[in-house]
């Protein structure tokens, strides 16, 4: 494993113009960014500023038109087939298979991703008892134990880079929480969280933002520093007034 | 990699197998349209009521008389001297097919004249009509040709008929193979098509495409199951036909199912090459119908004859893949002839599943990059 010209060892992801155009319309226009190992960080932006585009091209599942980026120290256009070993994917939609149940589930990702036998159940039982969950149909669960539990098997395999997109969409305040609990406690074992949203109340649980407006990223920095940067109260008001330039 | 594939596969078959009501429907389906085809969609008439006028009986006119109480398609409801006694009770419907013999025929047999035979044929629907004609026909052709045999000159009737492999002109012997085609088209491409697409619309797909597993690895893992249900499904159908309507199996069984198998993988490929190019599950559904069932039922030689076709749908018939399989499965059932003579069908349904599979992938792909 040669890797010329990469980054340090503590950078999980750094992104070099990245651009995606669909006909003549740019979704995303050279966004140029990185995120630190074992961080929080926080990609923010209105819905259709490319945020999804983004984490797509980060995670494989658009080719970038233009520029380049490496995912877990690896390339993300030549060594596509080892990133997908190491990072993890929760999309905006709950995409566990409703008529599986919960082992059923974790069965499938721990087999899809090379786990032993004894891992699965072993990272079953553990991941149920933390959520204090047990294995009924996934159908029957309420929305936020659904996304509780979409997270942790996008973590099954251990990666190092999980990348959500909107996962607190539609879940109540309490569940809201107890969901960044689990990214905190995530973070805190060492693995990279790339987090999408538009509540901007959760912008400021992360550890660095970027905010989107167009497909390119107006301003970027610890939460603080933004705030001071820009002389602004809270990250939703420099969200809004980003956002809207009138 | 297997292990990867393994666990994709095994989800597939928890899908299928939770879903009951599907499940029981696809499975009971070759078994319903089998006997609901086979007694309904036949174009041969049953219990034809035939009427007998025979003004002197002699021992040639029982003699015919006899081979028509013998036809199993023919019931003698009257038989009398004179035609007057008959026309009322044709008039009322009480009678099909009315077969009156000329006076003294023994003795115009035996001189050497034409004994005459008059059919008339209740033919208010004239295809019934026709048949039920065709089918007195050969009982006299048959009696014509035995009267030959032993030198006396003939009766004089009709064309000779010749039907070769359908010697009872059992139409539901010429269905079966269509309908086999039919039910592995309908579980193959129908399902393989909601089944993707319902992934697609979930969501559930780009987190399978963002995982190691390899596009590949998505559709053979989604193709699998489903194969050895369309498996099921033939014989299902073929074991009705046997049990069912005593469909002849004069060919190898073994190479029949190995043509099915193909035939499906036509069918799967096509599926899965409806769930990449459209959106949702309903519109799959739709296309899938439209693409697969509707050339399969019409433009394949199953119900309606390709021969009597204007020449641009023949053309295009070639296209469609039941055409080739329904002449492999009438081969196999009805001639029995084995792969000598049904090699070049075989290669091209061979060749169609490679084409469709290939196209499938490379679309399937195209889409997700």
């Amino acid at each position: 494993m040669t890797a010329p010209a990469a980054q340090p060892a503590e950078l999980a992801i750094v992104a070099h113009d990245l651009t995606r155009r669909f006909g003549n319309f740019t979704a995303v226009d050279h966004i140029t960014f990185d995120v630190k190992a074992g961080e929080v960080f926080g990609f923010l932006g209105a819905n259709g500023a490319g945020k999804t585009t983004a984490i797509k091209m980060l995670t494989g599942l658009l080719a970038p038109s233009e520029g380049d980026a490496r995912v877990a120290g690896l390339d993300l256009k030549t060594e596509t087939e080892q990133i997908r070993q190491r990072i993890g994917y929760m999309s905006q939609r709950f995409s566990l298979y409703e008529d599986l149940t919960v082992l059923e589930n974790i069965a499938l990702y721990g087999g899809i991703y090379g786990l032993t036998d004894k891992q699965i159940a072993d990272r079953s039982a553990a991941m149920l008892s933390t959520l204090g969950l047990t294995d009924e149909m996934v159908a029957k669960l309420p929305l936020g134990w659904k996304q509780k539990l979409s997270f942790s098997v996008a973590l099954l395999h251990e990666p190092a880079i999980v990348f959500l997109d909107e996962p607190t969409g539609g879940v109540d305040p309490i569940t809201r929480r107890q969901f960044w609990e689990m990214i905190y406690a995530a973070a805190a074992r060492g693995t990279t969280v790339f987090v999408t949203t538009h509540y901007m109340d959760e912008a400021e649980y992360c550890d660095r933002i970027s905010i989107m407006v167009d497909g390119r990223i107006a301003t970027m920095g610890t939460p603080l520093e933004l705030k001071e940067q820009w002389n602004v109260p809270s990250i939703d008001e420099l969200f809004v007034r980003l956002a809207r330039p009138t | 990699m297997i292990s990867t594939l393994g666990a994709f596969v095994t989800k597939e078959i928890r899908h299928i197998l939770r879903d009951r009501q599907t499940l029981t429907i696809l499975l009971l389906m070759p078994l319903v349209q089998v006997v609901l085809f086979g007694y309904a969609l036949r174009s041969d008439v049953r219990d034809v009521r035939l009427a007998i006028v025979d003004p002197s009986p002699d021992y040639a006119t029982l003699e015919l008389r006899n081979r028509f109480q013998a036809a199993r398609r023919f019931k003698i409801v009257a038989t009398e001297r004179s035609i007057s006694r008959i026309e009322p009770l044709f008039r009322k419907s009480k009678i099909d097919l009315v077969v009156s013999l000329d006076p003294d025929f023994a003795a115009h047999i035996e001189a050497g004249e034409p004994a005459r035979v008059f059919i008339a044929v209740d033919a208010s629907d004239p295809n019934t009509g026709s048949t039920m004609q065709a089918y007195a026909r050969a009982v006299i052709a048959e009696y014509e040709q035995d009267l030959g045999a032993k030198g006396a000159s003939a009766v004089r009737i009709a064309p000779e008929v010749r039907m070769r492999f359908n010697p009872t002109l059992e139409s539901v012997n010429l269905f079966i193979p269509g309908l086999i085609a039919l039910v592995l088209t309908l579980v193959s491409a129908l399902m393989t098509a909601i089944s993707l697409s319902r992934e697609k619309e979930r969501g559930t797909l780009e987190i399978l495409l963002v995982s190691p597993l390899r596009p590949w690895q998505i559709i053979v893992g989604k193709v699998l199951p489903y194969l050895a249900l369309a498996f099921a499904n033939a014989l299902t159908a073929l074991l009705a036909a046997w049990l069912i309507f005593d469909v002849p199996f004069r060919g190898s069984v073994t190479l029949l199912l190995v043509e099915c198998i193909i035939y499906s993988m036509v069918s799967l490929a096509i599926g899965v090459l409806v769930a990449t190019l459209t959106a949702t599950q309903r519109v799959a559904m739709l296309v899938a119908l439209l693409a697969t069932m509707l050339p399969s039922t019409l433009l394949s030689g199953m119900v309606f004859p390709l021969a009597s076709m204007p020449r641009i749908l023949q053309v295009l018939s070639n296209v469609v893949p039941a055409k080739w399989f329904i002449v492999v499965a009438r081969g196999i059932m009805l001639k029995g002839v084995g792969l000598e003579h049904l090699w070049k069908e075989t290669l091209v349904l061979t060749g169609m599943t490679m084409a469709f599979m290939i196209i499938a992938v490379r679309s399937f792909k195209a889409r997700v990059a």
